[in-house]
């Protein structure tokens, strides 16, 4: 494979692939538990927002870069305890919101 | 009755597919590599992980940016959408005039960017512009290339000049486009002008107020061509906002890898506060 490629363009890295591999199968996994379990229609949630499953993940994944940035900004590596409040975040957000 | 599914449609979504995969996801996937890296050009790359993310994060110049960026959108926002209103309102709907009316409005929108930021520098010289010297002989201290306040006076009042029009042009379409029969049904129960406006104008603008509100919040947010033209960030850094202060960072320094960390963190930044103005607008309809 020669410089110019895209793969050496776009500077992957194994981190990084993992990243959007997460990002693409968990957009994925949503169609399957639709596929499987339908219920995907709006409900209001504590916020007293309509939202959808699609809503929901969306509302974590932007949650989640945010809980990171912040924690990255104030506490600085490692980012453990961020992590713990992203998932406490998901579960608040697919329960509740 | 049973609907009948027919998968094919899918393939005619592939094109836009394909063309928002070239000119948007790649190209932040690979701001993303670029982000965790440190590179000195030839597509050589080493590791960094998260310290360009943490570099910005504690940088000043960025939060400084950041704020002068929010006051700056804050500002044309709460100008431009309530101006745009009242001359779509003030604008007639038929007859010879509308058509001069839309040509008018559609000016400044045909200019290109650059070419506004040449204009408004030329125009807002204390010495010799036809604005700058106006104010100055009205005995105000006027010097936009000295003054951060004349430098964000001229540049809110450029915006305001390029951008109201179309907030104008998208009420007067969704004003058009309201039926005669809810204005005669107001006309039978005697409503008053204001009542008119608060109960059926407003309430049919809603979806086009939306999409007002969200492009100039995305635009002004993203803000480059004009103040780099006209005051080039200064004086100072006082109208750096946060897209020459990136620029300067990506192609002034060449350092890739902070200028993709401050990249992400500025784009998360307008998908929240975008999502955020949709769903609250939407919300406000719904209820």
């Amino acid at each position: 494979m020669d410089n110019t490629s895209l793969l050496t363009w776009m500077a992957w890295t194994g981190p990084t692939v993992l990243f959007f591999l997460y990002i693409f199968g968990s957009i994925a996994a949503m169609g399957v538990w639709e596929y499987f379990s339908p219920g995907g229609a709006p409900r209001r949630g504590v916020f007293g927002l309509d939202t959808t499953r699609g809503d929901r993940l969306f509302i974590t994944h932007l949650g989640s870069c945010f809980i990171f940035l912040a924690w990255l900004g104030v506490f600085g590596t490692p980012l453990w305890g961020g992590l713990i409040i992203a998932a406490l975040w998901a579960v608040f957000v697919f329960r509740y919101v | 009755m049973r609907k009948t599914v027919n998968q094919k449609a899918w393939f005619l979504v592939l094109p836009v597919f394909l063309l928002v995969a070239f000119n948007a996801l790649i190209p932040l996937m690979t701001v993303v590599n670029y982000s965790v890296q440190e590179t000195f050009g030839d597509n050589v790359f080493t590791w960094a992980g998260v310290r360009w993310f943490e570099e910005v994060l504690r940088s000043d110049n960025f939060w400084n940016a950041l704020q002068r960026q929010l006051l700056f959108t804050g500002l044309v926002l709460a100008i431009e959408i309530p101006l745009g209103l009242a001359i779509a309102l003030t604008m007639p709907k038929k007859g010879f005039w509308v058509s001069v009316c839309l040509v008018l409005m559609s000016l400044p929108l045909l200019i290109p960017w650059n070419v506004v930021g040449a204009m408004w520098n030329i125009m807002a010289l204390p010495e010799i512009g036809l604005l700058g010297k106006a104010i100055n002989s009205l005995g105000i201290n006027y010097n936009y290339t000295r003054q951060p306040v004349s430098a964000w006076f001229t540049l809110v009042l450029m915006d305001v000049w390029h951008w109201t029009s179309l907030v104008a042009l998208l009420c007067y379409a969704g004003l058009v486009s309201i039926p005669d029969a809810y204005y005669q049904a107001a006309k039978v129960d005697g409503a008053r002008r204001w009542a008119v406006f608060r109960y059926i104008q407003l309430p049919k603008l809603r979806h086009v107020l939306t999409i007002a509100v969200l492009l100039r919040f995305m635009d002004s947010f993203m803000i480059y061509t004009e103040p780099q033209v006209m005051t080039g960030g200064g004086p100072g850094s006082a109208t750096t906002f946060l897209s020459i202060d990136l620029v300067k960072k990506g192609i002034g320094q060449f350092d890739l890898g902070p200028a993709a960390a401050m990249s992400i963190i500025y784009f998360l930044i307008i998908l929240a506060l975008s999502w955020l103005f949709y769903t609250l607008m939407m919300r406000n309809q719904e209820n």
